[in-house]
């Protein structure tokens, strides 16, 4: 069990509160308007930000002040997922040994599992830079899956990608999720997305962020801030 | 082993004498003159150094106060200066006066006297040195003191509109000088001899005056808190020795202070020198010294 | 946000480490002098009278450099030609050149007797001077005309293309266009050129003194000199350098309030799409300034070059092994200097670093001695003081260079970094000093060349057997020797270049883009 207990989070005129207990191997969107604390969220649960108040728990254990590469959670960023002057395998290889040094035979077999598993194989001794944009996206993703955390947070990272392309990439992270038993949080500014997705939503908006919501039940229901942000 | 500061000109010459074994010297030098002193006066009595070679007649009131230095024990009755010289810390090794130099080829007819220069037409360009930063800049304010008195810092405007520029050191006017930038040089009635001897050019002349010539003179001394001082004074006695008196005149282009004339080496014989030679002691120097710089920023600041 | 985030900058011990050995290095000497002296001293008579001076040029110089740049850089920036990349490269010669051989090289052309006045002469013009504030300033902006149109030139290549496109679409004027691109660009940027080159000229003093003409171009330096060298009044030395210091480092705060820090970074070879001065009369200033600011800086390189080429052979051994011990001196430096920037990259290092060239040479080093000596004798550290140095006074133009290139990576890549648990040194190999190649490679170029040609603290501690380049050049003019002095400076550029060349290919070959 994820929770956020009393997580409060201020910087300047934004804030944002979150008092909220998330299932393992879970499926949850996190929708909102945009500048109302998605990323924010994702961050005070990655570590990238500590909150003012409040303990972050994982299965009982507190993770509040652990950094970012000690916590439970695997991240897929925006942009920059991968160091564009590192091959796919050296890149991967980060995720294994953290301290750049050189692989064993049963670590680099891994590496090469990971890249088939995404649809990369033989593409290891590539560049990112020699990839296209959606061979980039499984490049990460295969990441994530070297790093076997038991949550993942996506912020958007398939936001640049066509409707066919993000639609394959879902299906490659729902497979991947499952592999790991993984619970994850999914930002998104699709309402389509979440319902395409994912089994439960949190709502970011007015400065807090909900509890989760059977997605279904969401969008049969919606509260005003929902109605708001869907425009209806 | 002797540590002796020096002005490199001199360790660079300094190869054969210690080759002869006449003395053993491991001479750690310091780059020019003016840090010489300040050097010494830095370390105090914890330097190194037993004998310090290169001192000028500026410095020397300054050095002998801060009691660093001791007496020297030479017999100075060998030396051949043009002055009377009884000092008995202070040891000359070489000599020379100030002097205008200037090119045959590009100056036929050069002024015949210093009052000749003041009047001389104001497209006659001379470089001079910073009297702030040079030591032959300090002696020329001296040697126009000494020739003008109350009347210097007229003298100085009168030359001022024919200063092309001041330098920081000798060796950037002597260079604008051989570029050709200017018609004469602030520099020594010895300067000829290198061109003579080195280059076979006996186109460089020192302008010689019947006002006179200020002395310049370059000074070895043994340090006080030496823990050597016999070996200390040997050196010194050294300096005013024939072989080493044969080897300063090319060595630092200066007049030797211990060889007669008929000794000294070819060029430096022909070298044309004043007849009248200008010196103020150390207590005179120091009591005009800041007047005289000031007298000379404030001409040439106008 | 970036407050509350989680810190992202590594090693930040480090960059305490470096703060602190900067300011050690800096503060320490002056205080050792102040100890040594019993306290501050009084101003001279003519003290003041410098300050105004100094002042004076350092502003005209600045803005003359600043204002020059301007026209120059704009054409560089919207013309492209065959061999414009080199003509950028070598027009940054004169920064990294040592002083006393650019002053050869400009007297050779606009002296008494230089090629300015012998073409006036053939015309039958009256011929001019180089002595005086005007040739002070004509020097000073020699030195500094290339730095300045290094960080204008960048300033112009940071407006994204679009704009360009979209100012192209509206059918903008040039006055508008100006007005909307460019104004903007240049009020960020030039107020960091104008007070980094104003810091450069606070301390000149050679140069100063020599093309001034005489005592009214008395520089702060000149008297710090003074009172070190002839009136051993250390108290007043120190008075003058904190002041000096002073001055230089309310322009180095005002140009950080001001200026946003873009860097003089690599990529100058790029040309963006534009689509404005296509008209005759544009091409034809443009092509004007060009020659004009390429004429200026590299006709007295020339000159260094052909008076320089007679004197090779007459050098002798001893200028042979000075070169190699400048060679040895600035490849450490430049180790040094580069260590000593990259836990320093960032905003607050930056105006750490800049005490380096704000501080005077002479109390620097005079400092040292007084700190080193009863430990030491500094005949023996001669060198090693030299390359921490050298270090110290290149350490503002490599952090100009690396800082911004740094933050980017630190901003790109922190979190990735973060969340992979990358040590500290995998960061270090495989992430920050591979993305800063191309910067790195420039900056290390930069302060050999710098290195290679700086005497600022050698004197006190000079060992005549083991001299430096420029010493060596110093010495063969003091013992007559002018024709082997051009050699020995001529070696000094083909040496400083050369080192330049060499570091800032080697950070662009095969670099990732």
């Amino acid at each position: 069990m994820l929770t956020l207990e009393g997580i409060r989070y201020g910087d300047g005129a934004f804030s944002l509160a979150a008092d909220l207990r998330l299932s393992p191997g879970g499926r949850v969107a996190v929708i909102g308007p945009s500048g109302a604390g998605k990323s924010t969220l994702l961050d005070l649960i990655a570590g990238f930000r500590r909150p003012d108040a409040g303990r972050l728990l994982w299965q009982g254990r507190d993770i509040t002040a652990a950094p970012p590469d000690r916590r439970p959670v695997a991240t897929l960023f925006q942009e920059n997922n991968l160091f564009p002057h590192l091959d796919l395998a050296r890149n991967l290889g980060l995720a294994l040994r953290p301290d750049g040094g050189r692989l064993r035979a049963d670590e680099r077999r891994e590496v090469e599992r990971a890249l088939d598993r995404v649809g990369l194989q033989g593409l290891g001794d590539r560049k990112p830079g020699a990839l296209s944009g959606g061979q980039q996206s499984r490049a990460a993703l295969a990441r994530v899956l070297l790093q076997a955390r038991p949550i993942i947070a996506l912020d958007e990272p398939f936001a640049a990608l066509g409707p066919a392309l993000k639609g394959e990439m879902l299906d490659l992270v729902r497979g991947v999720a499952k592999e790991l038993g993984a619970l994850v949080l999914m930002v998104s500014h699709d309402p389509e997305d979440a319902k395409r997705f994912a089994g439960e939503v949190v709502l970011v908006a007015d400065g807090v962020a909900a509890a989760p919501v059977a997605t279904t039940r969401l969008f049969e229901e919606p509260p005003e801030a929902l109605r708001r942000y869907l425009g209806r | 082993m002797l540590t002796v500061y020096a002005g490199d000109y001199v360790v660079s010459e300094w190869g054969p004498a210690r080759d002869r074994g006449d003395v053993e010297a491991s001479a750690a030098a310091t780059a020019v003159s003016p840090r010489l002193l300040p050097r010494i006066l830095l370390e105090g009595e914890r330097t190194e150094a037993d004998v310090v070679f290169g001192l000028n007649t500026d410095v020397t009131k300054q050095a002998r106060e801060s009691g660093l230095f001791a007496p020297h024990n030479v017999d100075l009755s060998p030396l051949t200066l043009p002055i009377d010289w009884s000092d008995d810390v202070f040891l000359p090794y070489n000599y020379g006066h100030t002097a205008f130099i200037y090119n045959t080829e590009r100056l036929a007819e050069p002024p015949e006297s210093f009052d000749a220069l003041l009047e001389a037409p104001d497209d006659l360009k001379i470089v001079i040195q910073d009297p702030r930063s040079s030591i032959s800049g300090l002696a020329t304010v001296l040697w126009v003191q000494s020739v003008y008195g109350d009347g210097a810092e007229a003298a100085w405007e009168k030359l001022a509109p024919k200063i092309l520029t001041v330098t920081k050191g000798w060796s950037e006017s002597y260079g604008l000088f051989t570029d050709g930038e200017a018609d004469m040089v602030m520099s020594y009635t010895t300067s000829p001899a290198y061109h003579i001897i080195a280059e076979e050019d006996r186109t460089k002349k020192a302008a010689i005056f019947p006002e006179g010539h200020y002395f310049m003179v370059e000074l070895a001394a043994k340090v006080a808190s030496t823990d050597q001082p016999e070996l200390a004074d040997q050196f010194l006695a050294f300096t005013l020795s024939e072989p080493f008196q044969e080897m300063i005149a090319t060595g630092n282009w200066s007049f030797p202070a211990a060889l007669p004339r008929e000794q000294w080496p070819e060029g430096f014989k022909e070298l044309a020198l004043p007849e009248e030679v200008l010196f103020y002691s150390e207590d005179e120097a120091a009591a005009l010294r800041d007047e005289a710089v000031e007298a000379w920023r404030r001409a040439l600041s106008r | 946000m970036a407050s509350r985030a989680v810190a992202l900058s590594r090693g930040s011990a480090a960059a305490w480490l470096a703060g602190l050995a900067v300011a050690a290095l800096t503060l320490g000497p002056v205080a050792a002098v102040l100890v040594r002296a019993g306290g501050w001293g009084d101003l001279g008579p003519g003290d003041w009278q410098a300050l105004r001076f100094t002042l004076l040029q350092a502003l005209a110089s600045a803005g003359a450099s600043v204002a020059l740049a301007v026209p120059v850089a704009r054409a560089l920036a919207r013309r492209r030609f065959r061999g414009r990349g080199a003509l950028v490269a070598l027009m940054g010669a004169p920064f990294i050149l040592p002083v006393i051989v650019a002053v050869l090289g400009l007297i050779a052309v606009f002296g008494q007797n230089g090629l300015a006045n012998a073409a006036l002469r053939a015309l039958g013009l009256p011929e001019m001077t180089i002595y005086g504030i005007h040739g002070v300033i004509l020097a000073h902006v020699f030195f500094n005309l290339p730095l300045a149109v290094r960080l204008l030139l960048q300033g112009w290549l940071a407006i994204p293309a679009e704009r360009f496109r979209l100012t192209a679409s509206l059918g903008l004027s040039p006055w508008a266009m100006f007005r909307v691109l460019e104004a903007p660009m240049l009020l960020r940027i030039a107020p960091g050129a104008f007070a980094v080159i104003f810091v450069i000229c606070l301390s000149s003093f050679a140069v100063a003194l020599t093309l001034g003409g005489g005592p009214r171009a008395t520089t702060v330096e000149l008297a710090i000199y003074q009172a070190v060298r002839f009136d051993f009044d250390l108290g007043r030395a120190a008075l003058l350098s904190v002041i000096q210091l002073a001055l230089a480092l309310t322009a180095g705060l005002v140009a950080l309030r001001l200026g946003a820090g873009s860097g003089f970074g690599a990529g100058l070879d790029r040309v963006a799409r534009r689509w404005d001065g296509r008209g005759r009369l544009a091409r034809l200033a443009d092509g004007l300034w060009i020659v004009l600011a390429a004429g200026f800086l590299l006709t007295p390189l020339a000159m260094v070059a052909l008076r320089g080429l007679p004197g090779l052979t007459a050098m002798g051994p001893g200028t042979w092994e000075a070169a190699l011990n400048s060679v040895t001196v600035a490849l450490i430096s430049t180790a040094l200097c580069i260590a000593w920037a990259l836990p320093l990259a960032t905003r607050g290092g930056e105006l750490v670093g800049l005490a380096g060239i704000a501080l005077s040479p002479l109390v620097l080093g005079t400092g040292l001695f007084l700190i080193v000596r009863p430990y030491a004798n500094p005949f023996a550290l001669a060198l090693p003081v030299t390359m921490v140095v050298n270090a110290l006074v290149a350490l503002p133009f490599a952090l100009r260079i690396l800082r911004p290139e740094a933050e980017a990576v630190r901003a790109d890549y922190g979190r990735l970094a973060l969340a992979l648990g990358l040590t500290r040194m995998a960061w270090l190999r495989l992430v920050f000093l591979p993305r800063l190649r191309r910067p790195l490679g420039f900056a290390a170029g930069l302060t050999a060349a710098l290195s290679m040609g700086d005497l600022g603290v050698i004197a006190l501690f000079a060992d005549p057997d083991r001299a430096t380049l420029p010493l060596q050049v110093y010495r063969l003019m003091g013992s007559y020797q002018m024709q082997a002095a051009a050699g020995a400076a001529l070696l000094l550029l083909l040496l400083s270049f050369g080192a330049f060349w060499i570091f800032d290919r080697g950070g662009r070959v095969n670099a990732d883009a």
